[in-house]
């Protein structure tokens, strides 16, 4: 099978090096790694490929560092890398992404069978890439999936809808977004990852190389614009109760009584 | 006819209308009813749509919400929930009437079908909205939650139409049913050149399963591995039991087996939205914490006032987690009383 994997890089933080002062992210502070679902999603990749044959090729869009989680796919079992990392590309939403994603993978890879993306980052949290993409590449698309199989040129895929345990099949080529729940993924081991970052190359494609529409690209192409971003819990009285416990249990009614008692929906007045 | 024509000339800002689970999602009741303040403040009219089949009962309850004019596709060919049938369907609808903006319910389903609408049409669509509002220039402003919640951005789309977004179950409250609400009710049959589903349904059972009632749930009382035991963790289904809330549990305690898989409220668990959420003995790790960005009103209790529960919580108790659970059953229980 000709599978494409689409991997983002996110920043790997469990505390978010957050400037509350200047209210912006200090992403240079913030180390990448491959986004979680993304990771799931090349392990769908590399379990088709064990059982059905075939190459996977690993797409990822970002700046030059982005190469680092390309490499680590190469030392998971992905046989070719490609890095969109172009400045005109930055800043883009999920319309001019999915059209340079689509993009390279028409110029990449024309005969893939199927498209592999994440179910959602962990940073923007759009989910919006993945349906957008198959938009793009005018192909059927099923997003959430949990798991995956080939019969011939059919894709059986189950998943979870808003309370409804479905089973959907498409013809390929597809595409899927790829959930966390399945699909637990390997790890490379060391010197795998060593031997990859030093013999592997990752291949890097300007938005040239690619012949994009420079309307499209970038913040150009995107139809958002970013007006504010800011921390919600700075809104947040964070108001800070301590003592004895029987104090504070008393005080907490006292002022927030109402609160709680709107959300059981009883009067908490019946106190004697 | 003509009067629809006067209308066509008019905003709108329509709502699609997202009925599976229809008891327990609200969604598109919210939304309705937040379309319907902001169409007051851009002199717009609501719309909403209803696509599948047999399915007049939710046509009727979108006026008694607030809905001015519904468009219907009812056809036994579509009555199948499917992504792209009903993508298709609103881009025809959209690409007529030209709405001004497009609401759309982050359900599943929703978060699938959006973003293949806002493509086909080339416009802006925000995901998963917190908030929405109308700025001094008539744009829509979309406040979106990122790095799990850590962060707000507002977001506009400027210059495409229409400007659509995905809005977070329970974030706006329905309007009452107005039973004597009247609306226009526009019937359309199923356009020829609808192109044929390429993904499809082979069969969908619905789950029986706590996930709602968790997601649904108006209070959550959540643990952490602070309240140290299992014993002592079952303190707090006393304390949601006396609240009419739901229990939820972080994963190392889901990992040490005192809750079960379904009760875990994380990046890889539930998303929850309650009125209160009460966290005892959370520590706060990235994943968890984006899981409950939709609480309204957060009371975290731990030993340690600098864990980042605490700084996100609106009231942080700074006390043993089990001990206050104790002095809250009993407290709860003597308000609760007569």
């Amino acid at each position: 099978m000709n599978l494409v994997v689409c991997i983002k890089q996110v920043p790997a933080v469990s505390e978010l090096p957050w400037d509350p002062q200047s209210g912006t992210l200090k992403r240079n502070l913030a180390e990448g790694m491959m986004n979680p679902a993304c990771r799931h999603a090349l392990e769908a990749a590399l379990r088709l490929k064990e059982i059905h044959g075939g190459y996977i090729t690993a797409i990822s869009m970002g700046p030059p560092a982005a190469a680092e989680i390309l490499h680590e796919a190469l030392a998971l079992g992905a046989d070719k890398a490609v890095l969109l990392s172009d400045p005109k590309l930055a800043g883009g939403d999920t319309l001019a992404t999915s059209y340079t994603l689509g993009r390279a993978i028409y110029k990449l890879c024309p005969d893939f069978d199927l498209v592999l993306c994440g179910c959602h980052t962990s940073d923007s949290e759009t989910a919006q890439v993945g349906p957008q993409l198959c938009v793009e590449l005018d192909i059927p698309g099923v997003a959430n999936v949990e798991h995956l199989q080939v019969r011939g040129r059919t894709l059986i895929m189950r998943r979870l809808a808003d309370n409804f345990l479905e089973t959907l099949e498409m013809d390929l080529p597809g595409l899927v977004t790829v959930t966390t729940k399945q699909y637990l993924p390997r790890y490379a081991s060391l010197g795998g990852l060593n031997e990859a970052f030093q013999s592997s190359e990752v291949r890097t494609l300007t938005a040239a190389d690619l012949d994009l529409d420079g309307d499209k690209v970038g913040v150009a192409g995107s139809a958002t614009r970013i007006r504010a971003v800011y921390a919600p819990q700075a809104a947040k009285e964070n108001v800070v109760l301590k003592g004895a416990v029987k104090d504070i249990v008393e005080e907490l009614f006292n002022r927030f009584g109402d609160r709680i008692a709107g959300a059981i929906g009883k009067d908490l007045n019946g106190r004697q | 006819m003509a009067a629809s024509k006067d209308k066509q000339s008019q905003r709108s800002i329509w709502v699609f209308g997202d009925y599976r689970n229809y008891f327990q999602n609200r969604v598109t009741l919210q939304l309705l009813s937040r379309a319907t303040d902001l169409a007051g403040r851009i002199g717009a009219r609501v719309c909403a749509t209803v696509f599948g089949h047999e399915v007049d009962e939710y046509v009727g309850e979108y006026i008694a919400h607030g809905a001015h004019t519904v468009y219907v596709v009812d056809d036994s060919r579509i009555k199948d929930y499917n992504v792209d049938t009903y993508a298709s369907l609103m881009v025809w609808l959209i690409r007529q009437h030209n709405p001004e903006i497009v609401l759309v319910g982050a359900t599943t389903f929703g978060r699938e079908f959006a973003p293949k609408v806002a493509k086909l049409l080339a416009t802006g669509l925000t995901a998963d909205c917190v908030g929405l509002d109308i700025d001094e220039e008539g744009l829509l402003v979309q406040t979106a939650p990122a790095f799990g919640g850590n962060l707000l951005a507002e977001i506009v789309t400027p210059a495409r139409r229409p400007q659509m977004a995905t809005v977070r179950p329970g974030v706006y409250r329905e309007i009452p049913h107005n039973y004597h609400a009247t609306g226009e009710v526009l019937r359309l049959s199923l356009p020829q050149d609808l192109p044929r589903p390429r993904v499809r349904l082979v069969s969908a059972e619905r789950q029986v399963q706590r996930e709602q009632r968790l997601e649904e749930a108006r209070i959550v009382v959540c643990g952490g591995r602070g309240m140290g035991s299992l014993k002592r963790f079952r303190n707090l289904a006393e304390l949601a039991r006396l609240m009419g809330g739901e229990v939820g549990a972080t994963r190392p305690v889901v990992y040490a087996n005192w809750a079960g898989q379904d009760a875990l409220v994380g990046q890889a668990g539930r998303h929850i939205k309650p009125q209160v959420l009460l966290a005892f003995g959370i520590s706060g790790a990235i994943q968890h914490t984006a899981a409950i960005t939709g609480a309204d009103f957060i009371i975290a209790v731990n030993k340690n006032p600098g864990a980042t529960m605490m700084k996100l919580a609106d009231v942080a108790v700074v006390a043993d987690a089990n001990q206050t659970c104790l002095a809250l059953i009993k407290e709860l229980k003597k308000h609760l009383r007569g």
